[in-house]
This record gives structure tokens, sequence and C-alpha cells, in this order.
């Protein structure tokens, strides 16, 4: 059944999107922030998979838990922390342009519905 | 626990933390080369000890301190006979300060502290963006 964030619906697949790189952004804040907590262990999700759960049908939730994984780090540190703040702040730098993008398809979208409501 | 975690409750708690590292480095730096009469007495190292908190709700992770201990590090002993805090030997026990390793510690939990408020900016800006939308 179609709906507003499915591929059917009127957001296409740039909805889903949103909905994951916003959880996305989530756990990669959850990264930094634990930068200095021994034993943390760093997780990331993994887009596509996610991306193709949420179009097959999956809620958000399920979605994003299906498809988080752990980070493999480069070089594992003594204190068992695997966050990388240079892995992680590009792994956010780029998440928030792609957040970026798929809002402004999203408002295009919007957009030109309202031209073509009002008729011009 | 009260409501899901968001965004802004992660970004904060880390901040916390990183405040309570802040003010346990420069409560040992203040401390550094400060004498006492006894072994007992010195001053040791305050030490933060972090722990991550899973929200299963929202699926965040937080940072919560789980403790401030003192270092066991052994007070260094002086022989300061002129010293009226001298004990019966002559000796004074300072601090086991290490100023570097301090100052490091000091300047990471401000590079981290700095990490959190740009995440904060950046997921703040793209909220409002989103909000905005007409």
């Amino acid at each position: 059944m179609p709906n507003s964030t499915t591929a059917g619906g009127l957001f296409g697949i740039h909805g889903a999107a949103l909905e994951l790189r916003s959880q996305r952004l989530g756990l990669l804040t959850s990264n930094i922030a634990n930068a200095a907590t021994p034993g943390f262990k760093a997780r990331d999700l993994d887009f596509r998979a996610a991306l193709d759960a949420r179009l097959g049908g999956a809620s958000a939730d399920r979605a994003t838990q299906s498809a988080t994984l752990f980070r493999v780090p480069v070089m594992p540190s003594l204190d068992g922390n695997t966050v990388e703040l240079a892995t992680e702040q590009a792994a956010f730098a780029e998440n928030a342009v792609a957040y970026s993008a798929s809002l402004s398809f999203v408002r295009g979208k919007v957009e030109s519905l309202t031209r073509a409501l009002r008729g011009e | 626990m009260g409501a899901p975690l968001n965004l802004f409750d992660v970004a904060t708690r880390a901040m916390s933390a990183q405040l309570v590292r802040m003010n346990a480095a420069a409560s040992n730096l203040a401390n550094a080369g400060s004498v006492a009469g006894s072994a007992d007495e010195a001053y040791r190292p305050l030490r933060p000890l972090f722990g991550s908190e899973l929200d299963a709700a929202s699926g965040l992770s937080t940072v919560r301190v789980a403790g401030v201990y003192r270092s066991d590090a052994a007070p260094v002993r002086l022989h300061e006979p002129d010293n009226p805090l001298a004990d019966a030997n002559g000796d004074v026990w300072s601090a086991p300060v290490d100023e570097s390793a301090e100052m490091v510690e000091m300047m990471e939990s401000a590079r981290q502290y700095q990490n959190m408020v740009e995440a904060l900016s950046t997921a703040k800006q793209l909220m409002l963006e989103t909000m905005r939308m007409k």
C-alpha cells in the first residue's frame, strides 16, 4: 500500500531517504559524543540496506535497526573504544550534505505541487 | 527514564560530561605542587570515569559520568627540613600531578566539547531548514 514515504507515494524515495538520514545523524552524533568513553563501540547505518528495507515496506525503526552495524576501526585502541573522530566527522559531514540534498528534492516536489494547485 | 532521548539531549549530556572532565583537570592543575605532611594527606589527582548509556527507544547512545575517582599514583617524597609541614625526617609529600598530561586532558576535552557544539549546530540547522519548508 503506497503512502507518503514509500516509492509509490508523493515524495518517492526522497521522503524515505530523509527519514533515514535523520536516523543516521543521531547515530553519528552518538559516536562523536562517546569518543572518550572506554569500551564504546561505534555504530553506523548501512544506508543502502536501510533504504531498501524501508522501500520494501518496513517501518523506519525496523529498517534502521536491521541495517545498523558496528564500525570496524582502522586501528583498535587499548581501551576498547572504536570511535575514530576523523571517520565519524567525515561521515557526519557527508550525511548532513545528503540530508540537505534529499530535503531540496522534497521541497521541489512540494513547490511544483503547490504551483499545479494554484494553476499558475 | 522518561521520554526517549533526542539529538539535543545526547549533545547536552556529552557536553556536561566533558565539563566534569575539564573541572577535574583544572582541580588537578590547581593542586600541582601542593605539599602535605604525610603520604595519606597528599592530594591525589581526580579522574572522571565515562560510561555510555544506550536509549533503546531512540537507538541513540549518550555519555554519563559513572563516577569521579582519585588516582592511586604515589605522592612524591621531597626532603625539605625547612618546611613547617615536614615530618620528623624532614620530608614532605608533593601531589603526584603530571602537568603536561593534565594540559593534554584539558585540550582534548575542549576539542570534544567543540565537536559536540559543531554537531549540535549542524543538526539544528538541518532541523530548522526542514521546518521552514513550505
